[in-house]
């Protein structure tokens, strides 16, 4: 990586106590191929991120783009291979022992995408939520059963005592996601992760669960990271969005902002290809979508985007671009705006 | 535009006797040369099934128990194996969602190709060469490619490579059931586009399957809209987007967040759809509509009935005119 890249975006104090999570040039590659044909893959790329306390950041990215290493590395399912995580103003190590992640976690957790592979098939929706109760010393063991209801309750599973008993192949796509998230809020943590939370459901369940995340997230003044490639659900949950390409964010700012003033060609890209039933009949309307995410083995120094930006040129090449004040907390990073 | 396929009355269950499941309920759908159907609904609304159904993929226990389905005037349903066999990809593909386990992982893409024409009848390599060519070029996947095993293709491009398949004896028909679901955005696009083009080219009728209404409104000449194995509502895609009238439409119109528009709190449908074992005897949506009728929703389940040429729509909020329900 070339040195103008680093350049934090967002200043470098982090003792500020409105902050719940500062991540600076979060960075995860992986070892694939056999012996004789190892290859690094730089799926993470120098990420720097604020998150204020009940803020909700919607992560927008494709396929490969990096977003579920992302929630991985934030939740130490995968260690990161280099940057800083700061949570509420401590510096968490990389190589956390097992007594660092009990802590971590019960600050930190996840929602997952597939609700069908994230349950237990095996444990009932009881045995699923009284773990973390217990685990965190949230409730004492002879009122494990009634906080487990509670939790049931919050996520609209009622009435609880129907569901606690029952098993993951019992309950429908929808039902089994409320779990999911009745097991993450279990440890009453700051920060949730969503990675794709709603991608698995029918489009008639996804407005319902993203409801119920933001009734949940407002009412516990929660800090949510929506990880999805659905830029509408992202503009409908989230206060900021963050676009990421190839590993590397290119840009951020208010929801409103992106969404009605994209700089970022790929931002625009991607503005462009969701569906827009409000925006009536487009079938006329022609779309250039050459081309596919890069190789990450193979990345050049430049704007990963450069090789499907309509609008690149000499200056994209060399470096990534360094990152551009929009103004109102919305930052760019290409070249056409120096 | 003449009639191509036509599916009447058709009404498809899973086992037998008493404890049967019926996945769809009397569907009449009609599709004609050259366009675009939608059959939009969630999970478990039948839509699949139909379309297996009315191509004769459907295996036991799935049996069609009434109905019938015509394609060019033969009935499908009642044709030979072999003559089946004959009209299926020549004449009527089909898309899968899943197109990694279309593809078989221990072939080269070419050979699959080869293999498929030289079981329908193309024997000339040059000839079997040059179509395979020419579809790789329609769905923009370079030819390089063709040497390429399925596990070295992108998910997208798999996607595009199982469409060329689809399109390379030139049917007349194409069933896309879900054939973007597992793709990206921009990937999911750029698929619907070329397809779209593909169409203009070719001149193939498409019936589209998905679950995402927003993407139909998009590409589709008509939408049918299938709730619990019935078909509740069905009219050409400017009209069901400008006019949807049964509930449950209006309900998946509401439920994409917007683009551009102000942020406010909008409200998905509420509960689920009912258990098919045990379909409530009025209609099937009554427990989850807003305007719900109690007396009559609940016990009577409604006719379908044309509201406007070209419109019909199965729901009390629209009582059957005296004139009668003869399709347009």
């Amino acid at each position: 990586m070339t040195a103008p890249v680093q350049a934090a975006p967002e200043g470098s104090a982090t003792t500020d106590s409105a902050l719940v999570l500062e991540v600076r040039g979060l960075s995860k590659s992986f070892t694939v191929g056999s012996i004789g044909r190892r290859r690094r893959v730089r799926a993470l790329n120098g990420v720097d991120l604020r998150l204020e306390r009940g803020e909700v950041l919607g992560l927008v990215g494709e396929s490969g783009s990096g977003k579920t290493t992302f929630a991985r590395a934030l939740a130490f399912l995968d260690s990161p291979t280099g940057g800083e995580i700061w949570l509420e103003g401590v510096r968490q190590p990389l190589q956390p022992t097992p007594r660092d992640l009990h802590r971590y976690r019960s600050r930190v957790q996840m929602i997952f995408q597939d609700p069908y592979a994230s349950l237990d098939r095996l444990h009932t929706v009881y045995r699923t939520l009284s773990q973390p109760l217990r685990s965190f010393r949230i409730a004492p063991a002879s009122q494990t059963r009634a906080a487990c209801a509670e939790l049931l309750e919050s996520v609209g599973l009622v009435p609880a005592t129907d569901f606690l008993d029952r098993y993951p192949h019992e309950l429908s796509g929808g039902q089994r996601q409320r779990v999911g998230i009745a097991r993450a809020l279990a440890a009453r943590p700051a920060l949730i992760l969503a990675d794709e939370p709603t991608s698995m459901l029918d489009v008639s369940i996804r407005l319902t669960i993203m409801n119920l995340l933001l009734d949940l997230q407002q009412g516990r003044a929660l800090s949510l990271i929506f990880i999805t490639h659905d830029l509408a659900g992202a503009n409908y949950v989230s206060d900021r969005i963050a676009i990421l390409y190839a590993g590397h964010l290119l840009e951020i700012g208010p929801a409103s902002a992106l969404m009605h003033d994209p700089y970022h060609p790929y931002t625009q890209l991607l503005r462009k290809a969701a569906p827009d039933p409000q925006g009536g009949f487009r079938r006329g309307e022609r779309f250039d979508a050459s081309g596919e995410p890069p190789d990450l083995t193979e990345l050049a120094p430049g704007c990963p985007f450069v090789p499907r930006c309509p609008q690149a040129r000499a200056a994209c090449h060399p470096h990534l671009p360094a990152w551009r004040e929009l103004g109102g907390q919305h930052r760019v990073r290409c070249v056409l705006y120096d | 535009m003449s009639l191509l396929l036509e599916i009447a009355g058709l009404t498809v269950g899973y086992g037998a006797g008493p404890t049967a499941v019926l996945a769809v309920q009397d569907v009449d759908l009609a599709v004609h040369t050259g366009e675009v159907v939608g059959i939009a609904g969630e999970s478990g609304c039948g839509k699949s099934t139909l379309a297996l159904a009315a191509t004769g993929l459907l295996d036991p226990p799935g049996r069609v128990l009434q109905g019938g389905v015509r394609y060019a005037g033969q009935d499908l349903l009642r044709l030979p194996p072999a003559a089946l066999r004959h009209v299926r990809l020549r004449q009527i593909a089909m898309v899968f969602q899943a197109s990694m386990n279309v593809l078989n992982p221990v072939l080269r893409i070419r050979d699959q190709f080869l293999d498929a024409m030289q079981a329908h009848g193309i024997t000339s390599r040059r000839e079997a060469v040059e179509r395979t060519q020419a579809v790789f070029e329609l769905v923009k996947v370079p030819a390089r490619f063709l040497d390429a095993y399925p596990h070295q293709l992108s998910g997208g491009m798999r996607q595009r490579t199982v469409i060329a398949l689809s399109l390379v004896l030139e049917p007349r028909l194409i069933f896309m059931d879900e054939p973007t679901t597992a793709l990206d955005v921009v990937v999911q696009r750029a698929i619907l586009q070329s397809v779209n083009d593909l169409r203009v080219q070719r001149d193939f009728a498409v019936v589209f399957i998905t679950h995402d209404l927003s993407l139909l409104i998009e590409i589709a000449d008509r939408i049918a809209i299938m709730y619990a194995g019935y078909l509740v509502e069905e009219a050409s895609g400017p009209e069901l987007y400008q006019q949807p009238l049964h509930p449950y439409t209006q309900a998946l119109m509401q439920a994409f967040p917007p683009l551009g528009a102000v942020r406010s709190r909008l409200q998905g449908i509420p509960g689920q759809p009912p258990d098919l074992r045990q379909l409530p005897p009025g209609c099937p949506f009554a427990a989850r509509c807003g305007k719900v009728r109690q007396g009559t929703c609940d016990t009577v389940r409604p006719a379908m009935t044309i509201v406007t040429p070209g419109h019909r729509v199965a729901c009390h909020l629209y009582p059957v005119s005296t004139e009668g329900g003869k399709q347009a």
